[in-house]
């Protein structure tokens, strides 16, 4: 994939690990296969600090997995993450993760506030109960992302907007550098799409590193100033401006022509704003 | 969350105590001369015994029970919620093969075969391998996990009823006692078992609640819990334990084929009171020691009922009227909110009928009428049925509603609004014209937004959305009801708009 950095981290892996300690993730050789069938394969590449990264591809491209296989919830067949510069068990506190919300069931009894708090379990340490100073942690999450006065509300009484929101607060609270989030976008509303941008450009300012999987090509450019565009493999990465062309959406996407006039139009109106 | 920590150790603690202040009472002395006054009143005074606990015996068995109870509905409370209810079944079921082959080696080897350790080691080895057939039929084959279930719950316990006919038939030890595992029976049990199934439920309940949050995360989001680095496998582990423990213990006061019972319906019937987890906890471990309590106590009473059914009869009880009269989830107050919503929605509907019969006549008549202004309009009965398809009996009924609420004033036949009335019906007029447009210009994510009751759009969309939907519908109808709200004037970026509504 990437012939000149593989030497590099195998013949001078100290010097490596040591100068790369500030790359949020870096992926290397990541093969990934679901009983006989390979779900990633090959999968190589570094996340610049501070960026924010759209992972954009196909559905079943492997861009769940690929979120997966760096927190070590999947076994991997092959490869090596790091998480900067280390295991991802070392730096655990530091990375943030927002499952897709279809992943638990919204009819558990919880409300808003006890979801936001489960983002604190690991702080909080095993058996110990919940206190004042974490609740307050959580309400001022819910806050950021503009759903306070929800906070006592069942969870199944909430949008899916708010749904949403209520699952980017729960990673939120750690305060991590790194936050990995599963289609944030999907089926939310305008005013939630708005506010989870925001909540990113914030992150950004405040130096911190999100990798964001998408499914929308024409908000791609206006969102993400780096992206990953993956099919299995990872088809080409980098800055959106050089990364996001028609031909490389051709290689993800196979022969999808429509697809790809909306994304050269996106990116028309990307260069005229700029 | 403090105190409730501090609520349930006190509770644990008391029990404790309760305990051992039981097992170490001495049976309370009969004197001879109340054994000698025994008449007719005899029957009722040992109903009162029984039912004030003054039997030894009773006593602990009642409190094992209502132990039991507690602790089933905590752990239960998880299983539930983990879909991992059936579970505890096909566990129980699959004992019955352990305790018997258990018997009939240790009859073999010249020890006493009914001797509870050996009998619950038995049970224990077998269950847990019922569900280590489970599991590898659900990871081998494409079998799904109920049909797992269903074959090796079936087959294990028929093993189990074979094996218990052979003993039978052997020279050595009486069998006899064996088919209480089945039904349960606490009469068949001894201060040492109960001493047992009181331990048991003890360190049950005190693991539910040291790892509450634990269990909790566990449950509702077990991906989430995993990227957090807390060792799932081992939690699910614990809790899996939890259920064999209870299982097992349960086995000899609630038998087999009910050990169930105990995980399951005291942890649904809490489902219908709350929607928090902690107070579902505490319902399901009260109800489950309320039912263990009764249920053992009319168990003593007739000593011809078997504790097991009676428990999970009370049981029954507790859920049917928990079902019935829960306050966030039972039956009624369901069917109030849907009797209070179609009141609701058709009290909607007939105040926008009468404004829009209006809103036609004044536009076909290009009368020069204030919109807003009630100007003693009316409609009658006939054009108000032929707007909807409502029967007359429906409309007369919202009518009469609307009549006492002071919405509507019936003269006749004419229908005419009140000034309040008007006020009313141009707001829900809006409101159902703004929801109308929602659902078509925002179609891909609008179904899981639209609240049936049009009251609450400026509780659900944001004041963008709307003010961007009160655009569209001042292009669409020539009269636009004014909002009763002060939604602001804010515009509409671009970027905003759903895609396709540019055109």
């Amino acid at each position: 994939m990437n012939p000149q950095r593989a030497t590099s981290a195998t013949n001078n892996d100290a010097g490596h690990s040591r100068e790369s300690s500030d790359i949020p993730l870096s992926v290397y050789d990541l093969t990934v296969a679901y009983h006989r069938k390979p779900v990633l394969w090959d999968v190589g590449f570094d996340v610049p600090a501070g960026a924010l990264v759209g992972v954009v591809g196909p559905n079943g491209a492997g861009k769940s997995t690929l979120l997966k296989a760096v927190m070590d919830l999947i076994p991997r067949a092959s490869g090596r993450i790091q998480v900067f510069g280390k295991s991802y068990q070392h730096n655990r506190r530091r990375v943030g993760y927002v499952p897709q919300r279809e992943t638990v069931d919204w009819d558990f009894p919880v409300d808003a506030l006890d979801v936001v708090t489960m983002g604190l379990y690991s702080e909080i340490g095993w058996c110990f109960p919940i206190r004042k100073k974490h609740r307050d942690i959580a309400q001022d999450a819910l806050n950021r992302v503009g759903i306070g006065d929800l906070a006592h509300r069942q969870i199944s009484q909430l949008s899916g907007g708010q749904q949403q929101r209520t699952f980017l607060a729960r990673a939120l609270v750690q305060d991590a550098d790194l936050y990995l989030m599963d289609e944030p976008f999907a089926a939310v509303d305008a005013a939630t799409e708005r506010a989870i941008v925001e909540i990113l450009r914030e992150m950004k300012e405040r130096g911190k590193t999100a990798i964001v999987i998408h499914h929308d090509l024409q908000t791609v450019p206006e969102y993400f100033d780096y992206v990953v565009l993956l099919n299995m493999r990872v088809v080409a990465h980098g800055p959106t401006n050089d990364i996001f062309t028609p031909e490389n959406l051709q290689k993800t996407y196979g022969g999808r022509l429509t697809l790809l006039d909306q994304v050269s139009e996106a990116m028309r109106r990307r260069e005229r704003s700029l | 969350m403090i105190s409730r920590r501090c609520t349930a150790a006190l509770t644990v603690a008391c029990c404790a105590l309760l305990v051992c202040s039981t097992l170490h009472a001495q049976p309370s002395p009969v004197s001879p001369r109340s054994i000698d006054k025994r008449t007719e009143s005899t029957s009722w005074n040992q109903s009162l015994r029984v039912i004030f606990l003054r039997d030894y015996n009773t006593r602990v068995v009642v409190f094992g029970t209502t132990l039991l109870g507690c602790a089933g509905g905590m752990v239960g409370s998880f299983t539930l919620l983990r879909k991992r209810a059936l579970m505890g079944d096909a566990l129980s079921h699959a004992t019955l093969p352990g305790i018997v082959l258990a018997f009939i080696i240790a009859t073999r080897f010249g020890l006493d075969g009914k001797s509870l350790p050996f009998l619950l080691s038995g049970a224990t080895v077998s269950g847990l391998l019922g569900v280590g057939v489970i599991l590898l039929i659900r990871q081998r084959t494409r079998l799904k996990e109920d049909t797992a279930l269903g074959a090796v719950l079936s087959v294990f316990f028929g093993g189990g009823l074979a094996l218990l006919s052979v003993s039978q038939q052997m020279q050595q030890g009486h069998v006899a006692g064996l088919e209480s595992f089945i039904y349960g029976k606490t009469a068949s049990m001894g201060a040492h078992d109960i001493r047992l199934i009181m331990l048991a439920a003890i360190v049950c309940i005190g693991i539910c609640l040291l790892l509450f949050k634990e269990f909790k995360l566990l449950c509702f989001d077990e991906e989430f819990a995993a990227s957090r680095g807390f060792p799932v496998m081992r939690l699910d582990i614990v809790l899996m334990a939890l259920v064999v423990t209870i299982c097992i213990v349960g086995l000899q006061a609630v038998g087999i084929v009910l050990v169930i019972a105990l995980l399951i319906i005291p942890a649904a019937a809490a489902r219908f009171w709350t929607d928090q987890l902690s107070s579902m906890f505490a319902i399901s471990g009260g109800l489950g020691a309320l039912g263990g309590m009764v249920g053992a106590e009319i168990s003593a009473l007739f000593s011809r009922l078997p504790s097991g059914a009676m428990i999970v009869l009370v049981y029954t009880l507790l859920f049917s009227a928990s079902m019935l009269l829960g306050r966030r989830r039972g039956v009624l107050i369901r069917g109030l909110r849907r009797l209070r919503l179609n009141r609701q929605i058709d009290r909607q509907h007939l105040l926008r009928a009468i404004y829009e019969l209006r809103e036609l006549t004044i536009s076909a008549t290009r009368n020069k009428f204030e919109p807003t202004r009630n100007q003693g309009f009316d409609v009658d009965r006939m054009q108000l049925l032929a707007k909807r398809s409502w029967s007359a009996g429906r409309l007369g009924t919202a009518i009469r509603r609307a009549v006492r609420d002071g919405l509507v004033r019936v003269d006749g036949d004419d229908i005419t609004l009140t000034d309040e009335g008007m006020v009313e019906a141009a707001r829900l007029t809006r409101q159902h014209r703004l929801w109308e447009l929602y659902l078509i210009t925002y179609a891909e994510i609008a179904p899981s937004r639209v609240d049936r009751d049009a009251d609450a759009i400026e509780h659900v969309l944001e004041p963008e959305v709307i003010s961007e939907l009160e655009g569209l519908l001042a292009r669409r109808y020539t009269d636009v009801p004014a909002s009763p709200h002060d939604l602001g004037t804010a515009s509409i970026s671009p970027s905003l708009r759903p895609p396709g509504s540019e055109a």
